[in-house]
């Protein structure tokens, strides 16, 4: 079992939580990710590495509240337990470029900030565009703004930050003459989508960071293949991140949501459930 | 005078309409007096034809002989004396290609139901003589096995029994390999997995689960940390596609991906968090073992199934006894055909598989006659649901990432007679050897590896 050691509530929907788990964190590098089994009859779920030391065993992972599993995840609370909680798996992200943009959507941010905070002990200069939909789910700003040399805050209400999207400002500060060796997108499928359609127009190379739906982990069920070009990947072993002007998004859109209306009931009976024990 | 009946005696099962409605064992076993009228039909030929047909030798006529004189706890012995695992093998074993394969009552008749007998006998003794074994006295020496399907859980338990001090590392969550995740409850419970597991920690074996070697840690820095050893039984579980158009569709699965959410992850189950598609016509490609799990997986969540195989009735792979059971659960046998694209509705997923048809040529390098496309043959199968069970490939995260192991063109780990591979101290065996071959090869390698192991390590601390 791996004891959660720390619960932090980081917007309504987002949560952040440490956990112990020494033979994760010992190797654990930006980019990779771990799954975990909440209780003994749990599915399997994927989620980044938001943090880990080695030296005291600790990982963090930062996520979304979107469905049952990630629901029964936030019932726990600090000192109980998790059944498993596996990894570091995937590749981790390739940290090279003296100048990068990343850009990070939504709950996106979690998985952008380690790759952030990395090219930024890397030496290379950093800038970060994050976009969220409002002012109340904007997470990690200060976290991102000490691995950054410039922050950028998105929201598509015009609530916090500068109204609009991640690629209206990608694109103003190319056309402002700023040069990126390379762009990091990370984020919803379409916001990837759009960021590697503005990068392909100016021919700067592309990393996205794909999140299909996953079981072990190891290469071993073929589930979250993905077509990245000719070529058919597995993302667990040979991601989660690839190029970006090579990903056949919309398949990957549609493979996402192969199990949506199974999730929606599942989500709905859950719901239910925490409502009778509130009454 | 033994029974001189031409037929095995008849194992029950569950009636076809009653099983494809449950994942309930098929096959319920033999009574007591069944498994005696059965054992008399073995002649305790002085030669032991059967025993050449065992991949690891267990000592037949001698072991029925004691379920004739009805000392079973003494049958069971025998049979432990060579096999680790009586309870598996006795289900899951080909035995119509080994050990049944060489009887002589079968060359004109039915050979004797060995493996019938072996379940017989290993679930006796699960159900009435199943103490808790004795940890021996520790050697001090540590061994670190990675992978805990039949191969590394026999090698673990062979070196355990000698005084050594064994870890297993597992990358899922549960012990047992295939037997947990592939191999369906209806053919093997787990509850008889995890019952062979409990045994292994009794001998004072650690298993570490959630521990993917090569990612969590590696196979040089597990020597590092003092395993004198290390037995590699990592299986071959990568799934193989055919890279045609429309693979990548909704609802359509490696069997691997399939059989795991329903075996592995209990998707099946009402309200188990995990999901899997509710198919209403399913096409499976392939004619193997894995083939036949998953269409009689998905004939038990209440789809229409159709095998597509590119051979004939002879030529499936498949044991013989799981082909029959399809056949009589209304499962649909489209031979000699194969799929050439998957085609989708709208929304992405499958709507329909496009099918050419074959027919057999001259005998290719396996002996088998090689299947040849009938030209303008193309027909549509409707589907909503299409599963890939042709093959898988040994997974490549370990030899990725130890230096100097050395692999064949398949992805294979070569070792030499003693199971050892390229590197020194570091042994192999099971299906990271041999390529997706059988529960009984892979514990029979696992032997070998303790054996070697042992040798190994005595050698050393001798020199
Ligand atoms: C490599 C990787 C890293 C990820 N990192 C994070 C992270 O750091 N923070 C975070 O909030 N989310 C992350 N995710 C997404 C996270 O795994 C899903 O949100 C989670 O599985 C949803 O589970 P649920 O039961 O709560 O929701 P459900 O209602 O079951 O599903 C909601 C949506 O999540 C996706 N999903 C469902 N099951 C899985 C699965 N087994 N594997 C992957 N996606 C699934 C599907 O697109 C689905 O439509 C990551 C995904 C991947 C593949
Ligand atoms: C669906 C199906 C049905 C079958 N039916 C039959 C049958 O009826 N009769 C028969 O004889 N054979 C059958 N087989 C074949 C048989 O199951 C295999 O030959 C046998 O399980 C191989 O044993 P193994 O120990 O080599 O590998 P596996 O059983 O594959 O076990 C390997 C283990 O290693 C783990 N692992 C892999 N990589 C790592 C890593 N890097 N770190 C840690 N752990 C790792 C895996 O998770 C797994 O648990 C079937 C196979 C399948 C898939
Ligand atoms: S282990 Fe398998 S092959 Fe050997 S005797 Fe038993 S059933 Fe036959
Ligand atoms: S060959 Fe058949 S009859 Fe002879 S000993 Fe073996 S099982 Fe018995
Ligand atoms: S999650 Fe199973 S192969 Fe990637
Ligand atoms: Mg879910």
């Amino acid at each position: 079992m791996y004891t959660i050691l720390k619960k932090e509530i980081l917007n309504p929907t987002v949560t952040k939580m440490v956990i112990q788990a020494p033979n994760v964190a010992k190797r654990a590098k930006a980019g990779q990710f771990i799954i975990l089994r909440v209780d003994e009859q749990g599915e399997r779920i994927p989620l980044t590495i938001a943090d880990a030391d080695p030296e005291t065993g600790e990982v963090s992972i930062i996520y979304q509240i979107v469905g049952k599993t990630t629901m029964a995840l936030n019932q726990k609370q600090e000192g109980e337990a998790l059944q498993d909680f596996v990894g570091p798996l995937g590749q981790p992200s390739e940290i090279e470029g003296e100048r990068v943009c990343v850009i990070g959507g939504g709950v996106g941010c979690a998985i952008a900030y380690p790759t952030a905070k990395a090219f930024h002990h890397a030496g290379s200069e950093v800038s970060t565009i994050v976009g969220f939909r409002n002012q109340d789910l904007v997470i990690l700003e200060d976290e991102f703004k000490e691995v950054s040399d410039h922050y950028y805050l998105m929201s598509d209400d015009g609530s916090v930050g500068e109204k609009g999207l991640v690629t209206n400002k990608l694109e103003e500060l190319i056309q402002n003459g700023v040069q990126f060796d390379k762009v990091i997108a990370i984020g919803p499928v379409i916001m990837m989508k759009f960021v590697c359609e503005v990068t392909k127009k100016y021919n700067i190379p592309t990393v996205v960071s794909m999140n299909p739906i996953m079981i072990d982990g190891t290469g071993m069920c073929g589930g979250c293949r993905l077509k990245v070009g000719d070529e058919i990947k597995f993302a667990c072993v040979d991601g989660p991140d690839f190029d970006g002007h090579l990903v056949d998004f919309d398949e990957a859109m549609s493979r996402n949501r192969a199990y949506a209306s199974f999730e929606k009931h599942e989500r709905d009976e859950f719901c239910n459930l925490l409502n009778q024990e509130v009454h | 005078m033994p029974n001189m009946s031409p037929k095995k005696v008849e194992m029950p099962v569950q009636e076809p309409e009653v099983r494809i409605q449950n994942f309930e064992e098929v096959a319920i076993g033999y009574t007591p007096e069944m498994a005696k009228e059965e054992a008399e039909r073995c002649l305790h030929c002085a030669h032991k034809p059967c025993v050449q047909g065992c991949p690891v030798n267990v000592n037949i006529p001698d072991f029925i002989q004691q379920v004739k004189e009805g000392d079973l706890e003494e049958a069971y012995r025998i049979i432990s004396l060579t096999s680790s695992l009586p309870a598996v093998c006795g289900r899951v074993c080909p035995q119509e290609s080994q050990c049944e394969k060489y009887c002589v009552r079968g060359i004109k008749t039915e050979a004797v139901a060995i493996g019938r007998l072996e379940r017989f006998v290993a679930d006796t003794h699960r159900k009435e003589n199943d103490a808790p074994l004795e940890r021996p006295i520790s050697n001090g020496h540590k061994v670190a096995v990675v992978g805990a399907g039949p191969a590394g859980l026999t090698a673990a338990g062979d070196l355990a029994k000698m005084g050594y001090e064994v870890t297993v590392f597992e990358a899922l969550h549960v012990a047992g390999g295939v037997l947990m995740y592939g191999i369906p409850e209806f053919r093997l419970p787990k509850e008889i997995v995890q019952a062979e597991i409990k045994h292994l920690e009794e001998l004072g074996v650690d298993i570490v689960t959630n521990f993917v070697v090569g990612r969590s840690d590696t196979i040089d820095s597990l020597i590092d940390d003092g395993f004198e050893a290390i037995f590699i039984g990592s299986g071959a579980g990568l799934p193989n596609f055919m890279n045609m158009p429309g693979e990548n569709l909704k609802g359509v699965y490696s069997a691997n991906e399939f059989l795991t959410r329903i075996n592995l992850m209990k998707a099946y189950v009402p309200g188990s968090p995990t999901p899997i598609q509710n198919p209403k016509r399913t096409v499976v490609i392939g004619g193997g073992n894995v083939a036949m799990d998953a269409a009689r997986c998905a004939r038990r969540l209440g789809s229409e199934v159709h095998i597509v195989y590119r051979r004939s009735l002879e030529e499936l792979p498949a044991r013989k006894e799981e082909v029959e059971h399809a056949m009589e659960e209304g499962i649909i046998f489209d031979l000699l055909c194969n799929p050439v694209q998957v085609i989708g509705d709208e929304e992405g997923w499958v709507k329909q598989v496009e099918c050419v048809r074959m027919e057999l040529g001259e005998p290719d390098a396996s002996g088998r006659r090689r299947p040849i496309e009938i030209a303008n043959s193309n027909f549509l199968i409707d589907a909503d649901c299409m599963i890939m069970a042709i093959g898988t490939s040994p997974n490549p995260l370990i030899r990725h990432t130890t230096q100097g192991l050395e692999v064949n063109r398949r992805g294979c780990l070569i070792v030499d007679d003693q199971e050892m591979t390229s590197r020194e101290g570091i042994y192999a065996g099971g299906d990271a050897v041999t390529g997706a071959a059988t529960v009984i090869s892979a514990m029979g390698a696992g032997k070998k590896g303790a054996q070697s192991i042992d040798a190994y390590i005595k050698a050393r601390s001798n020199s």
